[in-house]
């Protein structure tokens, strides 16, 4: 698993990766109430705003984390935005993007350089 | 910025693992442990405890309550001469240009007037009043904490501690002992729910706190949920919903108005902005508050823009996720002929136009014990 600044967990399935929030950043966030999920099949850039995610207390987006194309996103959440948590490392995924190469992945933070950034 | 004030049950908050944030130039708890929606459920199902100790609380002298009302009659639109020993009263701090200053509650308390007011405000309220009061001392209570304890368990959980204020109706005031400490108690709050709020001697209010948390019923609740809550329950939050830019009538609140302060009434006007509020409570505003339900899920904050067509209609004013009614609900202020219940309109958010309801409020109609 590999980390971004902005918080976000990414596992990679060859050149399919699987995006979420971390726990920390779920916490920040509060009872989470509302999420918007990207159209599947669209095609983002790295640094796009795609996932619009409510809590109690505020809105915040979720950035592309990569290129490439949104090949699914997880329903679950727009019925149940609360799974976010409950259990963001696992069922609350938000989408899974298909990547070029997935080793791009690999400038992004692993749990320990994570965990140094939440301090 | 300058040191954040402390309020008397600082050093518990941190205790019981709250999360603090600056609001009105003090350090609060936003939120504990469980989290907002959890505060805010439990406040409707068993008892929260709020620190409002941040809110300024005043006292005003004269030579009797009679003359004291009289005089504070001069800044408020309300019939202060009207309100009976022991009770208590909503009112409102008018600008001359007929805007809202700030809101507050009003006490007779036998001897004096009590006065509960916004944090924000406190400093220009006192300021306000010490100017233009002619036959009042202006007493501001420095060495007071105030609590609320709010939900259908705070009758028999404050009992427990101060018999008596079970007897005690919606905005009934009595001074009660506990423990040879005086408290200042109302039956009212911020919620919707039941409740009180308590005013005690800060060397006392730790102690004291920790004696209602020591009831089951009892969690401590912060700030957010407090909003949550007073946004189902419709009731205004000085600073977004009611400000100087708007009049009693377009707030909605004319029902804080008494008959005795309007036109053709004996003691009509009188106070600052007199010729705008008069003229609107008898002919209308402009625009309106009112309630509004989005569709869908998406919360509908502050800001978000109201639209009827491709004409801007309004503005809202609070709005977010309402936790026992489990879906967004928002409030603002719309063109008067939009604000019928039932008016559909359209808000932009995100740059998309999104259907909301014009509604009655309060959202979650109150239980208060009348």
């Amino acid at each position: 698993m590999k980390y971004t600044e902005d918080h976000e967990w990414l596992t990679a399935d060859g050149n399919l990766i699987t995006v979420g929030i971390t726990s920390h950043a779920a916490e920040q966030l509060g009872d989470v109430v509302f999420i918007e999920l990207p159209e599947t099949e669209t095609q983002v850039a790295k640094g796009d705003d795609i996932v619009v995610i409510e809590s109690v207390k505020a809105a915040s987006d979720i950035v592309a984390p990569l290129d490439g194309e949104i090949v699914e996103v997880n329903e679950a959440l727009v019925d149940n935005p609360g799974l976010v948590n409950e259990d963001p490392l696992g069922a609350a995924w938000f989408f899974k993007i298909k990547v070029e190469d997935a080793s791009a992945m690999n400038d992004y933070m692993d749990e320990d350089a994570y965990n140094e950034l939440i301090g | 910025m300058g040191e954040l004030n402390r309020t008397a049950l600082h050093d518990l908050h941190l205790e019981l693992g709250a999360k603090m944030v600056p609001f009105a130039g003090y350090d609060m708890p936003v939120q504990y442990a469980p989290g907002v929606m959890k505060e805010h459920l439990w406040t409707r199902s068993e008892a929260g405890l709020f620190d409002v100790s941040h809110m300024g609380q005043v006292c005003l002298d004269a030579e009797s309550v009679d003359v004291a009302a009289r005089d504070l009659e001069r800044l408020i639109p309300v019939s202060i001469l009207g309100l009976r020993q022991d009770r208590q009263r909503y009112g409102i701090f008018t600008s001359e240009a007929g805007g809202i200053l700030d809101d507050l509650m009003i006490a007779n308390r036998g001897d004096h007037l009590f006065l509960v007011v916004n944090a924000a405000m406190k400093a220009q309220d006192i300021a306000h009043m010490q100017a233009n009061l002619q036959d009042c001392t202006v007493t501001p209570i420095s060495d007071r904490a105030l609590l609320a304890l709010q939900g259908p368990k705070s009758e028999a959980a404050l009992e427990a501690l101060v018999p008596g204020v079970a007897e005690m109706r919606f905005m009934d005031v009595a001074t009660l002992d506990w423990n040879g400490t005086e408290l200042w108690i109302s039956r009212s709050g911020y919620s919707g729910e039941d409740g009180y709020e308590i005013s005690v001697p800060e060397t006392q209010a730790e102690t004291f706190a920790r004696a209602l948390l020591d009831n089951p019923a009892i969690e401590p609740i912060g700030l957010g949920a407090r909003d949550s809550l007073r946004l189902e329950a419709g009731l205004c939050l000085y600073g977004n919903d009611i400000d100087t830019t708007t009049s009693p009538a377009e707030a909605a609140i004319e029902w804080a108005i008494q008959k005795v302060r309007r036109t053709g009434g004996e003691r009509a006007g009188g106070f600052p902005g007199e010729a705008r509020i008069l003229k609107e409570l008898e002919e209308g505003a402009a625009r309106r508050r009112v309630g509004l339900l989005p569709e869908g899920r998406a919360p509908m904050r502050a800001g978000t823009k109201i639209f009827a067509g491709d004409e801007e209609v309004g503005t809202i004013t609070s709005g977010g996720f309402a936790p026992s009614l489990e879906r967004p609900i928002s409030m603002g202020y719309v063109t008067t002929a939009y604000a019928e219940s039932g008016t559909k309109l359209e808000a932009e958010l995100r740059g998309k136009r999104l259907p909301v309801t014009v509604t009655d409020m309060p959202f979650r109609p109150a239980t208060y014990k009348r």
